[in-house]
């Protein structure tokens, strides 16, 4: 662990509508850790995640105040373009969702965007890194140009992963990227963000403590749209501070 | 259990009555089918007779007056002719059409003699004697008397009259003769006035659809607009004929009674269709494909462009061709700007003046001249086969472009 501080989150408040969802939510986020947010369902983590690469400007009613700072510099500053964001900030949803293409072509989609390879051998390279990374090359070599749909929800979810990583992002966003997973998919994937986290800052949001447990290093808790408290994952665990902390993660509520 | 078998008979009622209403429907559309069908399949046959020409090869074929030529070789035919009321009772079992046929067939033989039976389009009257759309009552038929029913009789014992395959139909324009009338023209003019309302109607709907439904910000306004595009669509299909009157007549002076004019007319018609189909088919891409596009760093119009359209184009393209389909069968838009002429020649460009599809149709079902009542069923048929083709389009459109995901 570097202990290196990668994102600082300040002050953070979010409205949708007359809605508040995030409340005064302050959070750093280290480089090279995975960071779990846990909560019950409605409690703004993933609305928290979605304020990191600024999805949440798609949502019209969305209204962001605070500071988000990425490595000293705030996302929300005017100068700050969300494209460029995006490419350092890659992010997995919750559904696996892969583009209705061939394999290779999810994987080539983002690096063809963003013209970050000059020729068909580097952007061949890319693919076939990427998809080594998230441990899927193996099982879809013989089939790179079958649809990426043809995949198995575990194995679709992985391409995802493949395809977020093309971009050589700094950090990985991930929206409960197992729940829609059966455990033995969960398994591979919990793996695989223990490998990623040599390179890469990884938040990930979970409904399940187990795997909150299993693969953080620290874990922030949400509540009603509140940070109610955060720390190493094993301190969290074994001695929460917060009462409310507690009564969750004891599964008094939730 | 008595609750039960109740509810078991009301199931099969609804399923009566279910059965009962399909039945009634299929019943309406075979009823239509048939009628259009019985009554149009004779316009594709026409009657022919055979008039023996003896053209021997050293006669100078440009000197011939073909009409003059033709009759008396006609009349040779028939030597016991003394009068002049049996003379023209029996040429006009002619159509004013076979001189054309016969100054073809003297310009195919430049050089060469002509001799034997030739046969040459009959007459409207006896065309309809020969198809049996007119009965025999003692020795005349409908407007065949009894000087020209003798001609007739003589002819159709030497098997001098037949039913060839009528070659105007789809290949002429519209005439005051029935039998030398056709569908070409219309065809042509409907052709160019649907080409053109698509190329029209089809960018701006989209982009109008992908506007309001990707790109504005929801307000009072865009609510408006949404408003008032779902009413247009209900608008009366006249009263676009009266816009474009008013639009591209008056104001811009475009020629009258041009597929132009109808096109764009059509394409002011068809463009709510196509907007409010577009804007569901836009609706129905799932979010998350676009959230994927929007994650990996791609801006608004690249996920609109790369993933949004393409997977929302079956959708599209089927409302679109449902739009133009209803477009091909108007006809009130195009009188009021002028496609409702008598038009004898075939549009060689969207400027010509023209008719369509259904404005014939209409015309020839106003002719008091009942040889057209076979030809408008006829023109009905062509128009419907036009639609069950742009249906099948659609069909295989959406098949061809969509994707699972």
């Amino acid at each position: 662990m570097t202990e290196k501080l990668k994102v600082s989150i300040k002050n953070l408040d979010v409205h949708y509508g007359d809605k508040q969802a995030l409340y005064n939510v302050n959070l750093n986020i280290m480089e090279k850790e995975v960071t779990s947010l846990i909560g019950p369902s409605g409690c703004g983590k993933s609305t928290l995640l979605k304020c990191i690469n600024r999805m949440n400007d798609l949502v019209e009613i969305c209204k962001i105040r605070g500071q988000i700072l990425l490595d000293s510099q705030d996302i929300n500053e005017a100068s700050q373009d969300p494209v460029l964001l995006r490419m350092k900030v890659g992010m997995v949803f919750q559904k696996p969702n892969p583009f209705p293409k061939s394999i290779y072509d999810n994987v080539a989609f983002g690096p063809k965007l963003h013209g970050m390879t000059k020729s068909k051998e580097e952007l061949d390279n890319v693919v076939i890194q990427s998809l080594s990374k998230s441990g899927l090359y193996e099982e879809v070599k013989d089939r790179l140009f079958e649809p990426g749909t043809s995949l198995s929800g575990g194995q679709q979810q992985r391409l995802c992963i493949a395809r977020a990583l093309s971009i050589n992002p700094e950090i990985l966003l991930m929206d409960e990227p197992c729940s829609a997973l059966d455990p033995i998919a969960t398994a591979k994937i919990e793996d695989l963000i223990a490998e990623l986290k040599q390179q890469y800052t990884i938040v990930i949001v979970t409904h399940s403590m187990q795997q909150a447990a299993r693969v953080s290093d620290r874990t922030a808790y949400m509540h009603m749209g509140e940070l109610v408290e955060t720390g190493l994952t094993k301190t969290i665990f074994s001695n929460p501070q917060h009462e409310k902390t507690q009564d969750y993660i004891t599964g008094r509520i939730g | 259990m008595n609750n039960i078998s109740l509810r078991n008979k009301k199931e099969k009622r609804f399923q009566l009555y279910g059965k009962t209403a399909v039945l009634v429907a299929i019943s309406f559309l075979g009823i239509l089918l048939f009628n259009i069908f019985s009554t149009g399949i004779s316009a594709f046959k026409q009657t022919y007779v055979a008039v023996n020409l003896n053209i021997p090869l050293d006669v100078n074929k440009s000197e011939i007056n073909p009409r003059a030529e033709l009759n008396k070789s006609f009349l040779k035919m028939f030597p016991e002719i003394q009068s002049r009321t049996e003379r023209r009772a029996a040429l006009s079992l002619l159509s004013k059409g076979a001189k054309y046929e016969f100054e073809e067939l003297l310009d195919e033989n430049e050089g060469k003699s002509i001799e034997g039976y030739h046969w040459f389009l009959a007459s409207a009257d006896l065309d309809m004697y020969i198809k049996g759309t007119v009965k025999r009552q003692g020795d005349t038929a409908g407007r065949i008397d009894e000087n020209q029913m003798k001609f007739v009789d003589q002819l159709e014992s030497k098997n001098l009259i037949e039913l060839q395959s009528n070659k105007y139909l789809l290949s002429s324009a519209d005439s005051r003769e029935p039998e030398m009338a056709g569908i070409k023209g219309a065809i042509i003019g409907s052709l160019y006035s649907i080409l053109i309302a698509f190329l029209v109607s089809f960018p701006i709907a989209v982009m109008a659809a992908v506007y309001l439904e990707k790109i504005a910000t929801k307000n009072k306004f865009s609510d408006l607009i949404e408003t008032n595009i779902n009413n247009l669509a209900a608008v009366p299909s006249i009263v676009f004929g009266l816009l474009g009157l008013a639009i591209f007549l008056n104001f811009f002076e475009l020629p009258r009674s041009a597929p132009l004019v109808g096109g764009l007319t059509l394409a002011l018609m068809t463009l709510p269709t196509i907007v409010i189909a577009s804007r569901a088919a836009i609706k129905s891409v799932p979010p998350s494909i676009e959230e994927a596009a929007i994650g990996m760093g791609a801006s608004k119009v690249q996920t609109i462009f790369g993933f949004t359209l393409p997977l929302a184009m079956p959708g599209i393209l089927t409302g679109t061709i449902i739009g133009i389909a209803q477009a091909i069968g108007e006809t009130a838009p195009l009188l009021m700007i002028g496609m409702v002429a008598f038009v004898v020649d075939v549009p060689g460009g969207p400027m010509d003046a023209s008719t369509a599809l259904p404005v014939q149709i209409y015309l020839w079902a106003d002719s008091p001249e009942r040889a057209f009542t076979e030809r408008t069923s006829a023109a009905i048929m062509v128009l419907l086969a036009f639609l069950i083709l742009l249906n099948l389009t659609a069909i295989y459109l959406r098949k061809k472009l969509e994707k699972k995901w």
